[in-house]
């Protein structure tokens, strides 16, 4: 089983340095595109490879690129951004990939930037991944002294800049247009659009933002073409895919597999199956954002289109599971107090509703809950949905809410009628700010 | 009063945008590695310095989580209370840090050793429950672990 993305990766082991890398086949594709292929050439083969976005919307991201203007009229500079940002509660790929092989993001920029003429890039990474700045730092130096980074990258014409940023912590800076005004030193709003960062992004000039496991992906497709990588998928979607687990399974990890890879194997042989005492209730596909899929879904793909067919989204493909132990309403209130906190308050639905869901939440945890409590978070789930807000924070944070109303309700109401958590009182949520 | 090697420090950043404004959170994580934490004082010399005012830069500055606008410790616990380390258990570690540290979520001990806050998922969740201090971080944890942990930070 091929696993382009992580095969230089040793849990425990140092990434492999410039030289080590280069060893490995590392920069052949910044050597082959700025030899034989022009931007478009790239832009096509990507289109081609069906390569989705891996942070979770899954837009095609040859597509993406096309909308960005090119030639000589084209606004300069072009930015591409890596979004590093990692904060999707559940989510722990990225950074196995900026841990493990740090170089392997920056050739898969250069390839980017390459496609969409961009001379400027940064990586705007979280603060907590602390380990991954110090390797990102050493190998943008490694790149610069090698020539694959600055002027004229060997001697090609091609020229770009690359900088680490780390954040300071907030959610909303993984929505791209948030990302841009937090790298332009502003609150981390998200921008109205049109107009699209691709034609006014950073700093008003055509822009890119595409996240880590995406942009690692590049550098492989260049080497072995498109129909090589819609190989390694199992489905229609193409290529492998990082999944995690995280909650009561006995080895919870992140493993590079065909993309395609059915829930039930990743549960039961990478994820070691559930811990001893504990059954299987539920679990989210793609971290907090996503809807909850249950028993009936286990034998399907983990794909854009099965896990959307049946009314989630595959998200970041990290998933968090919910066992028979685990208090679903009190699951819910954790992942609802996280998103009230993380609203930008920038638009009234989202600052108002999540904080109303979060007390509603809390008070039937508590035993407080009354009957009609179900109708507000219905009535929330409408109204908080997609159209209504100004970014999709707010709409994310009822794919779980409407899900688990869904298919956990009876939880709900026995809360409700017995006046307390059926589960033990230890596990209800309290938050203590 | 920001110091020479502050601004020296903000000076390169402001080198890499396009205005000095644009490099207003580089420069008050600047002060804070210096400090702590920023100040009104800080926050108004930096204000100054970027050419924003004071509110303007509040506002960005109060946004991000990781700007302490109040003064903490010399160490700051962040102790991650999102999902996959609630399901495991993160609680037990939170009291039993309370316990020790005889403090609550943004509160620093009286010696000005810790703080402790809460913190949205640090990213580790197959290794749950986690928590980081300063820049040190640590999974797979169970409250035995803490007494040890906590005697490295002076």
């Amino acid at each position: 089983m091929e696993k382009p993305l992580t095969q230089h990766i040793v849990p425990g082991r140092a990434p492999l340095s410039l030289k080590e890398y280069e060893k490995v086949g590392g920069y052949q594709s910044v050597r082959k595109i700025l030899k034989e292929m022009a931007p478009a050439d790239v832009q096509n083969l990507v289109k081609a490879s069906d390569l989705r976005g891996r942070g979770g919307a899954g837009f095609n991201t040859g597509l993406k690129w096309s909308f960005v203007p090119m030639g000589p009229e084209a606004a300069k500079p072009k930015y591409l951004v890596a979004n590093a940002d990692e904060m999707e509660p559940g989510t722990f790929k990225d950074r196995v990939l900026l841990e493990g092989n740090p170089h392997q993001l920056i050739e898969g920029m250069i390839v980017a930037a390459y496609a969409i003429d961009a001379s400027v890039s940064y990586i705007f990474m979280r603060w907590a991944y602390k380990v991954a700045a110090r390797e990102i730092i050493k190998a943008l130096d490694e790149a610069y002294a090698a020539g694959y980074l600055g002027e004229n990258i060997l001697g090609s014409g091609f020229s770009l800049d690359m900088h680490l940023h780390t954040g300071v912590g907030r959610y909303m800076c993984g929505e791209e247009t948030a990302l841009l005004n937090a790298l332009e030193g502003k609150r981390a709003n998200p921008r109205a659009k049109p107009p699209f960062p691709q034609v006014s992004g950073l700093f008003g000039k055509p822009t890119i933002v595409n996240n880590v496991e995406t942009l690692c992906c590049l550098p492989h497709i260049i080497n072995n073409g498109a129909e090589w990588f819609k190989g390694l998928s199992k489905t229609g979607d193409a290529g492998t895919k990082l999944y995690g687990i995280s909650g009561r399974v006995k080895t919870p990890g992140c493993w590079e597999l065909p993309m395609g890879t059915t829930i039930r194997e990743l549960i039961e042989e990478h994820g070691g199956g559930m811990q001893d005492g504990y059954l299987f209730k539920g679990l989210l596909p793609g971290g907090a954002s996503t809807d909850f899929l249950v028993e009936e879904h286990l034998d399907l793909p983990m794909d854009y289109t099965a896990i959307q067919a049946a009314g989630s989204r595959m998200g970041t493909g990290t998933m968090i599971i919910l066992d028979d132990q685990t208090c679903p309403v009190g699951f819910v209130h954790n992942l609802q107090h996280f998103f009230a906190q993380e609203s930008c308050g920038f638009c009234t639905p989202c600052r108002e509703g999540l904080p109303w869901v979060e007390k509603i939440l809390l008070a039937i945890d508590k035993g407080e809950g009354k009957p009609e409590h179900l109708l507000t978070l219905d009535f929330h789930t409408k109204y908080l949905g997609p159209g209504n807000t100004f970014c999709a924070l707010a709409p994310g944070a009822m794919e779980p809410l409407q899900s688990a109303l869904k298919y956990f309700r009876e939880d709900f109401e026995r809360h409700i009628h017995e006046h307390h958590c059926p589960w033990s009182k230890a596990k209800v949520w309290q938050p203590s700010i | 009063m920001l110091t020479t090697e502050e601004k020296h420090k903000i000076d390169h950043e402001i080198s890499l945008v396009p205005s000095p404004k644009n490099a207003c959170i580089e420069a008050l994580k600047i002060v804070q590695q210096s400090h702590g934490w920023v100040s009104d004082e800080s926050l108004k010399d930096v204000a100054d310095y970027v050419g924003m005012s004071p509110a303007e830069l509040d506002s960005v500055a109060t946004f991000y989580n990781l700007i302490f606008r109040r003064p903490v410790g010399r160490h700051v616990i962040l102790v991650c209370d999102s999902i996959s380390c609630w399901v495991m258990g993160y609680e037990s570690i939170r009291d039993r840090l309370y316990e020790k540290l005889n403090i609550k979520y943004g509160q620093t001990t009286e010696d000005g050793r810790f703080t402790i806050l809460p913190n949205c998922c640090l990213g580790t969740c197959d290794r749950a429950p986690a928590l980081m201090i300063d820049n040190d971080l640590y999974r797979d944890l169970t409250v035995d672990q803490l007494d040890e942990i906590l005697e490295k930070y002076t």
